[in-house]
């Protein structure tokens, strides 16, 4: 082969690894991508039951139950609506009331989300960003909150 | 103390302003003097930095809350360990210990650099400036770590508690000697497309560093990972966190460019290439920096989010990406191509290995970027997990795993495939009974599991048959053997160990994923509970008090055979000066596996909601790691790469480049 001959081979070949990781990525991000919820949005958009979601937000006041074994069931909300969860395993540290969380998982058919992890901010300090914005967004979190 | 660390630090700036301009100037001119002057200024400037941060970490470990960023990153009751290490546990500090690794690599090249071209070694040292002067710049306008406060709070505010452990000790300080290792392989990239030239010095030189930060960010990532397995108390080793993936990107281009620059080395081809890749190597460390640093991402490394600190690291990013991308642009046509080879050798080998780790971080890298850019366009916010990473980068990487144990048996130039496979042959039988085995005899075992464990085998084993093939297993004499192994490049037993420590940590991750167990139960004092054969028995839970924490301790007894076998402890932590509790685990390792524990909440019967990990051949995953680590010292140790030792052959050669200009 001429140099020119093997200079084609390679770039084609590297196009072809472009290209089949590109098609990997184009149909991992359709389907396995969860999108991130406020209880609010889920009003408007259609979840079906089974697809993975982050849900996120605060744990409500006064609905921490713990049940069975090692199942806590508890609502999370925005202000504005809330949703009920239920979840197996150890809490985070930081998991208390009026906390900002992010579970993840998909609903149930009953209509009760069903979350294999739950994530509370390392630090008490911060909340996650995304539920700040969320609840910032809907204008019923401030700034000055945290400090 | 501490304002003569802030005088050394702006001194500091202004030397690395001066060793990006006069030894650049002096390459240009063709001025030995003023070329000259790079070395002397690269040395002083780290000896300041150094200044500058010991004054800093004695503040820390003084308890010096006059100093903002000790008020607000430690407290008078922390032991002096984490008061030291917490130097470096947020963000002014971190920045602070980044350019001091900086400046060390730029002293090393001044001081070992005497055998390189006087104009390379000038140009080197010049970009090595550049990125000292934009960081420190950055550090002086945005994240000083002298500020003062007036007046000084009686008590600090302590160290975030999940930092406050021995991993903040060796993670971060490994992690930037690899991430900043690379900024010599990048400014190296840049200095030959400014002179536009590589010689083979070039490529000498280039080598042993991509190795040096190589090894140390594998060391980082490992100890990384083991660090938030113990820490956090999730039991996982690896969540495809965007921080994660940050230090990984590089890790993956740094693996390419080792290989490459093989090629380079021994073949002079893919020299465009190699450059390249530096130079992306480095750019990916530059990124990880910004996605950690800038706090465009939530986690336990952004210490504060502060706008202006993001703006100013996206400035410095997009002004060296952008740079030294356009240089290479406009350069890269005048570099002299490399040599021909045959697709089917050790260096189209080494392509393909380049092709498969290039692809893998633009998948990483995709997944990283992809939800912030979504972010930032549309205003919808997803999470890319593990999910995604198992279906992109996991289809990239079998592949290549599986043709690793080839490539060194591949001859330079035209290799024989048929003959590397007659050779592999008996590891490829036991890759094969390894995954019957594990297929047929382990209960619960997945197809992924038998794959996994077989291609682990067929790793290490190809491995091993690469130096037993070297050193005559078979054909020769056993004493001729001998004495051929012994007389083995130092080099060759670098790529065995590095390979093998792959197929460790595969085989860690295959044995932890698909043959792990777990509980999660509810258990009062003198309850039992067995999982994997293994029976614990929970004792109670007692209250302690440390220095500047009180915790529960949950005490478990260890029944193996009827017999008592030590006990595990696992506590909730509580810091009352930031209100922060932290779960400690308990950990005991049996053999190469592990039994995890980690305590929830308790209840107001002296119940305690416990979970518990059965996590088998879990320490491979690390030491793996640390194998590949060894595999890079020993290569770092051969003779043919140690700095100076071919000094006598390229002597001439640098002779006659530096009188060339006058």
């Amino acid at each position: 082969m001429t140099r020119k001959q093997k200079r084609l081979s390679v770039i084609l070949a590297g196009l072809a690894f472009l290209g089949a990781a590109a098609g990997l990525t184009f149909y991992a991000l359709g389907q396995k991508a969860s999108y991130f919820y406020m209880p609010a949005d889920l009003t408007t958009a259609t979840v079906q039951p089974g697809q993975r979601i982050r849900l996120g937000g605060l744990v409500e006041k006064g609905t921490i139950v713990r049940g069975q074994g090692a199942t806590v069931a508890f609502s999370v909300t925005d202000k504005q609506k809330s949703v009920k969860v239920t979840y197996t395993g150890i809490l985070p540290d930081l998991f208390r009331e009026e906390q900002g969380v992010i579970t993840e998982g998909a609903f149930g058919p009953d209509g009760v989300f069903v979350a294999d992890s739950v994530l509370a901010k390392h630090d008490e300090r911060y909340m996650p960003k995304e539920v700040a914005d969320g609840l910032k967004a809907k204008g019923v979190w401030q700034e000055s909150k945290s400090e | 103390m501490v304002e003569t660390g802030h005088f050394a630090l702006v001194l500091a700036f202004a030397l690395s302003l001066v060793q990006m301009l006069v030894p650049l100037v002096g390459a240009r001119a063709g001025n030995q003097r003023l070329m000259a002057v790079g070395g002397p200024v690269a040395v002083t400037g780290f000896a300041l930095t150094a200044l500058s941060f010991t004054a800093l970490a004695t503040a820390y470990a003084g308890s010096d809350f006059s100093v903002a960023s000790v008020w607000e990153n430690s407290h008078s009751l922390q032991p002096l360990i984490y008061k030291i290490t917490g130097t470096w546990g947020n963000h002014e500090g971190s920045m602070l210990l980044w350019v001091l690794i900086l400046t060390f690599f730029g002293a090393l090249v001044a001081v070992f650099g005497n055998n390189l071209p006087a104009t390379l070694k000038a140009n080197v040292l010049a970009v090595q400036g550049m990125i000292g002067a934009a960081f420190f710049l950055f550090i002086l306008a945005t994240s000083n770590p002298f500020i003062r406060l007036n007046p000084a709070p009686i008590e600090g505010r302590d160290l975030n508690p999940i930092l406050q452990d021995l991993g903040l000790a060796v993670h971060p300080p490994l992690l930037y000697l690899g991430y900043v290792g690379f900024s010599i392989c990048f400014s190296f990239s840049v200095a030959a497309l400014i002179e536009g030239r590589i010689d083979a010095s070039w490529a000498r030189w280039v080598r042993p560093w991509t190795l040096v930060a190589w090894m140390f960010l594998t060391g980082g990532i490992a100890m990384g990972s083991y660090w938030a397995y113990y820490e956090l108390g999730w039991g996982g080793f690896w969540f495809w966190d965007p921080v994660e993936n940050a230090s990984f990107m590089p890790w993956l281009a740094g693996t390419a460019l080792l290989h490459s620059a093989i090629v380079m080395e021994k073949r002079s081809a893919l020299k465009i290439w190699t450059l390249l890749l530096a130079i992306l190597t480095f750019s990916l460390s530059l990124l990880g920096t910004f996605l950690v640093r800038s706090g465009v991402l939530t986690s336990v490394h952004a210490f504060a989010t502060d706008p202006a600190r993001g703006v100013f690291i996206l400035c410095i990013l997009t002004l060296f990406i952008g740079g030294s991308l356009t240089l290479f642009a406009l350069r890269a046509s005048r570099l002299t191509a490399g040599g021909l080879f045959h697709p089917i050798s050790r260096e189209g080998a080494l392509v393909l290995n380049n092709l498969f780790l290039t692809t893998a971080t633009a998948t990483v890298l995709v997944g990283t970027l992809y939800p912030l850019a979504l972010e930032a366009i549309t205003g919808g916010k997803i999470s890319v997990g593990a999910p995604f990473f198992d279906l992109t980068f996991g289809p990239l990487m079998l592949p290549l795993l599986a043709i690793v144990p080839f490539g060194p048996l591949l001859a330079w130039k035209r290799g024989d495939v048929l003959a590397a496979s007659q050779r592999l042959m008996a590891a490829f039988a036991l890759a094969l009974a390894a995954m019957l085995v594990t297929g047929l005899f382990i209960d619960g075992a997945s197809v992924f599991a038998a794959l996994g464990v077989g291609l682990a085998v067929w790793l290490v084993a190809g491995a091993l048959t690469d130096l037993a093939v070297k050193s005559g297993v078979g054909s020769v004499a056993p004493t001729v053997m001998l004495r051929r192994f012994a007389g083995l490049p130092r080099s060759v037993f670098g790529t065995t160990l590095a390979h093998l420590g792959l197929g460790l940590t595969l085989l860690g991750i295959v044995g932890t994923l698909s043959f792990g167990t777990e509980k999660i139960l509810t258990m009062r004092p003198g309850e039992t509970v067995e999982l994997s054969g293994h029976t614990l028995r929970f004792e109670g839970l007692y209250p302690q008090k440390g220095p500047n924490f009180t915790e529960d301790r949950g005490r478990f007894l260890l029944i193996s055979e009827g017999n008592a076998d030590g006990e595990i402890t696992s506590a909730k932590r509580f810091y009352p000066v930031r209100q922060t509790v932290t779960t400690e685990s308990g950990i005991r390792t049996l053999g190469l596996s592990q039994l995890y524990l980690s305590l929830g909440d308790a209840g107001n019967d002296g119940s305690v909601v416990v979970r518990l990990w059965w996590k088998p051949l879990v320490t491979l995953i690390w030491g793996g790691g640390l194998v590949m680590m060894a595999g890079a010292a020993m290569s770092l140790a051969d003779r043919r790469l140690r700095v100076g030792a071919p000094s006598r052959r390229r002597k001439p050669a640098a002779a006659a480049v530096s009188a060339s200009p006058t």
